[in-house]
């Protein structure tokens, strides 16, 4: 083989550059982690359990959107069988009021960008 | 031979009749349900309401509490959102105006709302379903599914409806916290205050009106005050040729 150095180094710095994305990860603290999400701090569960708003809270956002104004049912019977107002504004944010650090930074991390937050009302407490 | 000429036609015959019965029922069903749920309606008293000249309390009332934006820019009014609103009497009752009647009564001020129609035009042309009719006869909208395509402003006859045009949120003065916004691309309008209504209040308008001049109940409560006006003193509607068949009444 000819010039086994150059095509080696050509090689190598492909690779450094390539995986740059992979090295920033591995090798900078604290990134790649799931963030830390602030939670109430005077609640201890949520309406639902855990696992079960991390996946489907906007299934269940749908679902409270479509009783309200289609069906203009406003009581939300959890599975603990506790009673709820279905509002974003008024039940959710009431009790997550520290939106940026709860809602915006899992929404940042998993790259997604809801618009509820268009018409919604986040209250100026809950804003920052 | 195994069947008749005369009992094959029995047969069809039977069979084609059968065909009608689901309609039939469906149709009647329909009706009857209608009556057992309640049906709102306002009443207007055009007097009480002139009387204060160019009082703006309902309308301010209604704007603030559903965040409806205001735009301080007269040139385009096509940007202009409204809920409740006042309209020139000879606009409002076209067919109620003759040659003679003096400048003043027709440019007179008539307060205007969504009428809820029994047969709302709106509803049949909305592509997804976004404005629909409720059990208890509030045409409502649904904003999450609106898709802005105004079809349902040009079916209406009372132009009820507004579109937004612009993003209503700098013109929205003062934000009630307890109620949503609207966003750019959505058509808006009044909603009986259904939201105040599940709370067992009436609507902002009726409570905020000083002089008594308006009046909301159930159409199908036939002891109800607002059946009582309905069913003894002359009462216009708007429009009600073309069979919208309003739910906003006019004492004259």
């Amino acid at each position: 083989m000819y010039n086994k150095g150059l095509v080696g180094s050509v090689i190598l710095g492909f690779l450094l550059l390539a995986g740059l994305p992979f090295w920033y990860g591995a090798f900078t603290p604290g990134t790649g982690q799931p963030p830390k999400l602030e939670l109430p701090p005077d609640k201890k569960e949520c309406i639902e359990p855990v696992e079960f708003m991390r996946v489907s809270h906007t299934d269940l956002l749908t679902t409270w959107k479509e009783q309200v104004v289609r069906d203009g049912r406003r009581t939300y019977v959890s599975s603990r069988g506790k009673e709820y107002v279905m509002s974003l504004t008024n039940t959710c944010i009431e009790c997550h009021s520290n939106k940026a650090k709860f809602c915006d930074r899992c929404h940042d991390y998993m790259n997604v960008k809801p618009w509820c937050w268009d018409c919604h009302n986040v209250p100026n407490e809950a804003r920052k | 031979m195994s069947i008749t000429r005369r009992r094959f036609l029995k047969i069809g015959g039977l069979t084609i009749a059968g065909l009608t019965v689901k309609p039939a029922y469906t149709l009647l069903s329909a009706s009857s349900a209608n009556k057992a749920g309640k049906r709102w309606a306002m009443l207007v008293e055009l007097r009480a309401c002139l009387e204060k000249g160019r009082c703006t309390d309902c309308i301010d009332a209604c704007h603030k509490l559903h965040n409806v934006p205001r735009f301080e820019n007269p040139k385009n009014q096509k940007d202009e959102i409204k809920w409740i609103w006042t309209s020139p009497y000879e606009h409002v009752f076209p067919d109620q105006t003759h040659r003679f009647m003096k400048e003043e009564q027709r440019r007179r001020p008539v307060l205007v709302l969504c009428n809820h129609c029994e047969n709302p035009p709106c509803v049949p042309v909305c592509p997804t379903k976004a404005t629909f009719t409720r059990e208890d006869g509030i045409v409502m909208m649904d904003y999450h599914r609106c898709i802005g395509c105004r079809y349902c402003m040009a079916a209406c006859p009372y132009g009820a409806r507004s579109f937004n045009w612009r993003d209503p949120k700098p013109a929205i003065k003062e934000i009630n916290q307890a109620f949503p916004m609207r966003t750019k691309g959505v058509v808006e309008k009044c909603s009986f205050c259904e939201e105040r209504l599940a709370k067992g209040l009436g609507p902002a308008c009726v409570e905020a009106c000083k002089e008594k001049g308006l009046l909301f109940g159930d159409l199908n409560n036939p002891s109800s005050g607002l059946r009582k006006i309905l069913e003894t003193r002359h009462i216009l509607q708007r429009r009600p040729e073309l069979g919208t068949k309003p739910n906003v009444y006019y004492l004259v």
